[in-house]
């Protein structure tokens, strides 16, 4: 298990690495350079190069390599939640149409490339496994001319990393806990509000981004 | 609006981020973030915890068509949603439940000058609006599960605290309380609960199976 993992871990970096080295000419690209890079905290934000792409060229390239890195991942996390695999399969090519049809709503200063597509996905569990309607709350938006400063996007990214690193450093029972609990595997009443994460950076960042939406709006 | 100073639990938030709430209280918890930014900040931050999970697991291999497949959904267009009915009084998720604002409420009566609108959900739990006229009491009530109550307008005290606009108060089964409305003011308050309410009063009891409560 913990070995299937760590190459998971790899896979999804160096593909973070290769898409890094193509569309930042000043990356150098270098095998070992890259295993480092999964183990330290270096910000790797090239996903949201690859939503901009879309977003501003409709590009399918960019969205060729955005599959094959997420989609396995969309739908290992449904059939995780009880999707059957046919289900799961239709699913997350649903999921990833919505991502490009929606790509203009991502915001990479309120949140990383998987997380953004983890709650598609989730949303899409929950209307064809769970046959529910997902109430949203009211959308926050930087109006068409104001657009999200570059530090915090690239903060917001660092942040999303840092968590990631964290929760690979879990130990392995708590980790486990909260998969139960994303996992649709615990009711409400069940679930550990500790979660052992640092969420307090990343919390409190959100927060500053809300305040500032909140100040653009008035 | 006045400082929100009773939030939803870190439980229900990391539900509602899991998507494993029922219906009911995904309602009562979208609608509060509609009106707190503490609690939206911190749904997005176990939104972020739910994201590194999806990234860091092992993968499922998908059919050889998949891209193609979804090349051809694209292609198809999005699918256009229903545009949402306008509750200018009501936070958005609450207004497509309601199809407009409070104006558009269908009340029904339950006693002491009470009324209540449930509304439609998928029944692992029940939401329901709740009208108090200003200083009066909703039944003295346990509960055999959780309850949400979300203050939309006006206020009500328990035994437990004072309940304004945007205050949510998560009530458990231990929980054997009565809300009554501030004087002065009538309280609207949305209000989910995962199983039938227990009142404590005969009376009560018949207008709970009268209408459903
Ligand atoms: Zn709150």
């Amino acid at each position: 298990m913990q070995m299937k993992f760590n190459l998971v871990q790899q896979t999804g970096a160096s593909n973070h690495q290769v898409a890094y080295a193509a569309f930042n000419s000043n990356a150098i690209y270098d095998q070992k350079a890259n295993f480092r890079a999964v183990t330290q905290t270096t910000p790797k934000n090239t996903w949201v190069d690859h939503l901009k792409r879309i977003q501003t060229d409709q590009d399918q390239q960019a969205f060729a390599e955005l599959f094959r890195y997420f989609a396995p991942r969309v739908k290992a996390f449904l059939m995780k939640s009880g999707a059957a695999p046919g289900m799961a399969e239709d699913c997350t090519q649903e999921v990833m149409a919505t991502l490009w049809h929606k790509a203009h709503l991502f915001d990479p200063s309120r949140a990383s490339v998987s997380t953004w597509i983890f709650t598609i996905a989730r949303n899409k569990n929950i209307d064809a496994l769970r046959k529910q309607r997902r109430p949203e709350p009211e959308e926050l938006t930087w109006g068409p001319e104001a657009e999200p400063e570059a530090s915090d996007v690239l903060a917001m990214q660092q942040q999303s990393d840092q968590l990631s690193q964290a929760m690979k450093a879990l130990p392995g029972q708590q980790r486990e806990l909260i998969e139960k609990a994303y996992f649709g595997d615990l009711s409400h009443g069940q679930i550990a509000t500790e979660t052992g994460l640092p969420l307090g950076t990343i919390k409190s960042r959100l927060r500053l981004g809300l305040s500032k939406l909140r100040q653009t709006m008035e | 609006m006045n400082k929100i100073t009773h939030h939803l639990s870190d439980q229900l938030l990391i539900g509602y981020s899991a998507g494993t709430l029922p219906e009911a209280f995904n309602l009562v918890v979208a609608t509060h973030l509609s009106m707190c930014d503490e609690c939206r900040a911190a749904a997005q931050s176990f939104d972020s915890i739910g994201g590194a999970l999806m990234q860091a697991q092992p993968t499922e291999d998908l059919g050889d068509a998949a891209f193609a497949k979804t090349m051809a959904l694209i292609a198809k267009g999005p699918k256009v949603a229903a545009p949402a009915p306008a509750g200018i009084d009501v936070p958005d998720p609450l207004s497509a439940y309601i199809g407009g604002g409070l104006s558009d409420v269908k009340w029904r009566p339950i006693g002491l000058g009470v009324r209540q609108a449930v509304l439609k959900t998928s029944h692992a739990a029940t939401a329901r609006l709740l009208y108090i006229p200003s200083g009066a009491a909703v039944p003295d009530h346990g509960h055999r599960g959780t309850e949400l109550t979300l203050v939309l307008q006006g206020a009500f005290r328990d035994k437990t605290a004072r309940f304004a606009a945007g205050d949510v108060e998560v009530a458990d089964e231990d929980l054997h309380h009565k809300p009554v409305a501030e004087i002065g003011h009538d309280c609207i308050c949305l209000a989910a609960t995962d199983a039938p309410l227990r009142f404590s009063a005969w009376v009560p009891r018949v207008a709970q199976s009268l209408f459903r409560l």
